[in-house]
């Protein structure tokens, strides 16, 4: 462990810990907008800037090690200047429409400006414009938006490993595209949507969540019901109706990850092609039955096949939907109710 | 294989070859001790240690170069010094890295000599790309084995077996010299496996740059080997502890390297005897610009920029009077005609704000404007950031914006508090070299040169008479009323009776010039004002 001193407060913190990570983990907040500890540094934003006495560099907390007696300070005037210097140049190259954002409330550039008091870009020159990129059927991406932290350019690189995106051009004409500058779609990217979590702005969006504004949801952690991985996540429901999906940073199977169907599959609740009562063909037709009908000639069925032909001409196939506990009372089931061991799983390899 | 005998044996065979084809071209001098440099007046208060073979040697055979000692001290040190104390006296020679940093160049070997590693690396950076900066190009086109015996004896000391050279692909002549020198070398057995018999292996590969001028910064370079983008690494380790691959890797400048031979040659205390205590031996530069002989010179540290510019590069051109010279390129400043007398070392520099740079050195006169001075080194600047930043992509953009507003005369009080202010943003909050020394020759000309700027803000003028927005061109009493101008005007702004004086239009006036060409060199009516 090592010593150190943060804002006047003594805290320890296991050598090889970056210095904003130590000091978030003692309740002290630097800003920062390229820093995901799950990603590699990066240190594009600047924001993280710190005064450490004895050097008369400031220096970047994402970036640096924490050392014995180290005095670090983190709001001193000079690093004011510079995190609103920071904030200042990136608001004057972004589009002034937070009223509209669908980012507006959760926007990491909107709590930096309200918290530093940045209230107009004071730089009036040239502005990044680009169009609006959204013909695949899940997002939504505005470049001229986009502040360059980098966030979804490392997620798709190290996280999910697909490559689809990267910075090209450079200085101020630099932005994060796909190959060939062509817009984002099932030919070159797999809709995983990771780098919609990673944007710190309204760059990336959910065309799911879209007209939703983040206060208006109610927050639901549950298990993904997909396939037998176990993610978390956070159902989003407004108004008693699931309308999207958002990752919850403390599942512990997978972070913030989530595959495309998770991601997006909640539609399906709501969706008017929904089963919600089972049916029964009756005359080449299905007819709407109640449950208790439906189950009745089921087991009635089961059991004539079992008690003509004997158990083994019954096959069970359970699935991955189902949690761990159904999967063995239906295992069950199928060898001690009908006495076959013909039973298998949907995601057995 | 080669072993000493046989080096021996070619220089003794090949230098009589050499000196009588030098004779025979009789632009060198040829000293008793062995030593050759070139004659003439431009070369008499030149030290050349890094040059020295250019111009003397033909760069594309490797005899030529082990005729004047080359490889002598490579093959000496194999044999003669361990890895320590090879590091113990680059270390106690204190030569510092002539890329523009000055880093000790002895502390960054002895760094990664300290790290036991299966793989370490050694990289040459030759991406120099100052605007109007020619010293590596000059090196690697006319001696090249220099650059590669210097790269072996750092790989021995480090105990690195691989080494790069990162070269800009716009110096083709430069990139084919090598490509030749490297299989020279290999062939003869300096380069390859078993060096020498001594079981040490040394391999260099070249790799192009695509240009891009970051990459000439250590850790953009590297990305770039390892083919990723260029763009800096925000630094967690140095480099010479995890640098390519994140093995500990060795970056050191051309001209670094070419000095590294000679110190081994001529030993520690000759070098330390050049230049001053804190920076000894020589630096080369491209002295360019307004100046009557431009060219490459290289002089001992710490001499006056007046015996540069006056004594070596025979002073202004057309006689005019001398204004600033700026060095280090874009990363570096304008010194001002008062301080011509500073000596020209990396403490000094730096006290007066601006920095050895990799030697670029523009003279200016006093038509050159220094708010427009400022203005193209900050557009070089702005077109070569990485974007990886905000204070280096955004800053130096609005930066620039500002300058144009100011030589395109819409300037407003307060612009030069606002550029300085932004100007420390950018020095202190940027990722690399690039973005952290951006600002210098705004900051050095605002400092030095503050009036030029509150001239073209208050006064709407360019004391210089370079801004073209901020200038007119006037029809003097002394018009002879030729029509020569009336003609001459492409916009047909001029009016006047012939052989009465004639009237330019100001407001149509589109300030090409051409009514001042026009104008008959005795009578000079027009004038700019």
């Amino acid at each position: 462990m090592v010593k150190l001193i943060i804002n006047g407060k003594e805290i320890e913190a296991k050598e090889g810990t970056f210095i904003l990570e130590a000091a978030r983990e003692n309740g002290i907040d630097i800003p920062t907008l390229c820093y995901d500890k799950e990603l590699t540094n990066f240190g594009g934003c600047r924001l993280c800037v710190v005064e450490v006495e004895g050097s008369n560099k400031l220096i970047t907390s994402c970036s640096s090690l924490v050392k014995e007696g180290m005095v670090v300070h983190t709001e001193t005037p000079k690093v004011v200047k510079i995190r609103k210097d920071i904030l200042d140049l990136l608001y004057s190259n972004h589009p002034k429409d937070c009223l509209t954002c669908e980012k507006s409330g959760e926007c990491g550039l909107q709590d930096l400006c309200y918290r530093y008091g940045i209230k107009d870009g004071s730089y009036k020159g040239e502005v990044k414009k680009y169009a609006i990129d959204s013909i695949n059927p899940v997002m939504e991406r505005d470049q001229s938006k986009c502040i360059l932290c980098g966030k979804c350019v490392r997620v798709c690189a190290e996280i999910q490993v697909t490559n689809t995106i990267d910075f090209t051009d450079r200085g101020f004409n630099s932005k994060v595209t796909t190959e060939f500058d062509n817009p984002i779609d099932r030919h070159n990217c797999r809709m995983c949507g990771q780098c919609i979590t990673a944007c710190p702005t309204g760059a990336l969006i959910n065309k799911q969540l879209k007209g939703i504004r983040p206060w208006e949801v109610k927050k639901v952690r549950t298990t993904c019901p997909f396939c037998g991985t176990g993610c978390n996540f956070d159902l989003n429901v407004k108004n008693g109706k699931v309308v999207g999906v958002t990752p919850n940073p403390d599942s512990p199977v997978n972070g913030k990850s989530l595959c495309v169907k998770g991601r997006y599959h909640s539609d399906f609740i709501n969706s008017e092609d929904r089963l919600i009562k089972p049916l029964i063909k009756k005359n080449g037709e299905f007819v709407e039955a109640s449950w208790e009908e439906a189950l009745t000639l089921v087991a009635d069925k089961l059991k004539h096949t079992r008690d003509t032909y004997g158990g083994d001409a019954i096959t069970g196939l359970s699935s991955a939907r189902c949690v761990n506990e159904d999967n063995f009372v239906f295992q069950k089931m199928m060898r001690v109710a009908f006495g076959t061991n013909n039973v298998d799983h949907c995601a057995r390899t | 294989m080669l072993t000493l005998d046989k080096l021996q044996q070619i220089k003794k065979e090949h230098r009589p070859v050499l000196e009588a084809r030098l004779r025979e071209a009789g632009n060198v001098d040829i000293h008793e001790d062995g030593s050759i440099v070139l004659n003439g007046d431009y070369y008499k208060k030149q030290v050349r240690i890094a040059l020295k073979n250019c111009g003397i040697i033909n760069p594309g055979s490797i005899e030529d170069y082990i005729s004047v000692d080359g490889y002598s001290a490579f093959a000496n040190l194999l044999f003669n010094k361990s890895r320590a104390d090879i590091i113990e006296d680059m270390t106690a020679s204190n030569l510092r890295g002539r890329g523009g940093a000055g880093f000790p160049t002895g502390r960054k070997w002895a760094e990664a000599f300290k790290y036991d590693d299966d793989q370490k690396y050694m990289i040459c950076n030759a991406d120099e790309g100052d605007p109007g900066a020619f010293m590596d190009r000059s090196i690697l086109e006319n001696d090249p084995h220099c650059v590669l015996e210097g790269m072996a004896i750092g790989g021995y000391a480090v105990g690195a077996t691989q080494g790069f050279i990162y070269v800009r692909a716009e110096y083709p002549i430069a990139v084919k010299r090598l490509k030749i020198a490297i299989e020279q070398a290999k062939e003869l057995g300096i380069l390859g496996k078993n060096i020498l018999g001594t079981g040490f292996d040394f391999d260099i590969e070249l790799r192009l740059g695509s240009g891009a001028f970051v990459c000439g910064e250590g850790t953009a370079l590297i990305e770039s080997i390892e083919g990723k983008r260029g763009m800096p690494r925000t630094k967690i380790h140095r480099t010479a502890h995890k640098g390519l691959w994140q093995k500990p890797t060795i970056i050191n400048n051309v001209e670094t390297y070419a000095n590294v031979p000679v110190i081994f040659q001529r030993g520690v205390d000759w070098f330390r005897s050049i230049g001053t205590e804190k920076s000894p031996g020589t630096k080369v530069f491209a002295l360019v610009g307004k100046v009557e002989k431009a060219g490459l010179v290289e002089v001992p540290m710490g001499m006056p920029l007046r015996e540069i510019v006056y004594d070596i590069g025979g002073g202004v051109q057309n006689g005019k009077a001398f204004k600033a010279v700026q060095t280090g390129g874009p990363s570096g400043g304008c010194i001002p005609a008062e301080l011509i007398d500073t000596p020209v070392d990396f403490e000094s520099l730096a006290k007066i704000g601006s920095i050895m740079g990799s030697g670029g050195m523009v003279v200016m006169d006093e038509n050159t404007c220094m708010v427009d001075i400022a203005r193209f080194f900050l557009d070089f600047t702005v077109e070569e950031s990485c974007g990886k930043c905000v204070p280096c992509r955004e800053g130096t953009k609005r930066m620039l914006e500002l300058l144009d507003k100011v030589v395109e005369g819409n300037g407003e009080e307060g612009d030069i508090e606002r550029m300085v202010s932004l100007a420390d943003t950018i020095t202190s909050a940027s990722l690399c070299g690039l973005g952290q020394t951006a600002s210098n020759p705004v900051t050095t000309t605002i400092h030095y040169f503050r009036n030029e700027y509150e001239a073209h803000i208050k006064d709407h003028k360019c004391p210089a008479g370079s801004c073209a927005a901020l200038l007119e061109y006037f029809i003097t009493d002394k018009c002879i009323g030729c029509g020569k101008c009336a003609k001459a005007c492409p916009v047909s702004c001029i009016s006047g009776k012939l052989k009465e004086r004639h009237v330019i239009d100001q407001e149509q006036c589109i300030k090409c010039g051409a009514c001042m060409e026009a104008c008959p060199p005795k009578v000079s009516a027009v004038i700019k004002r």
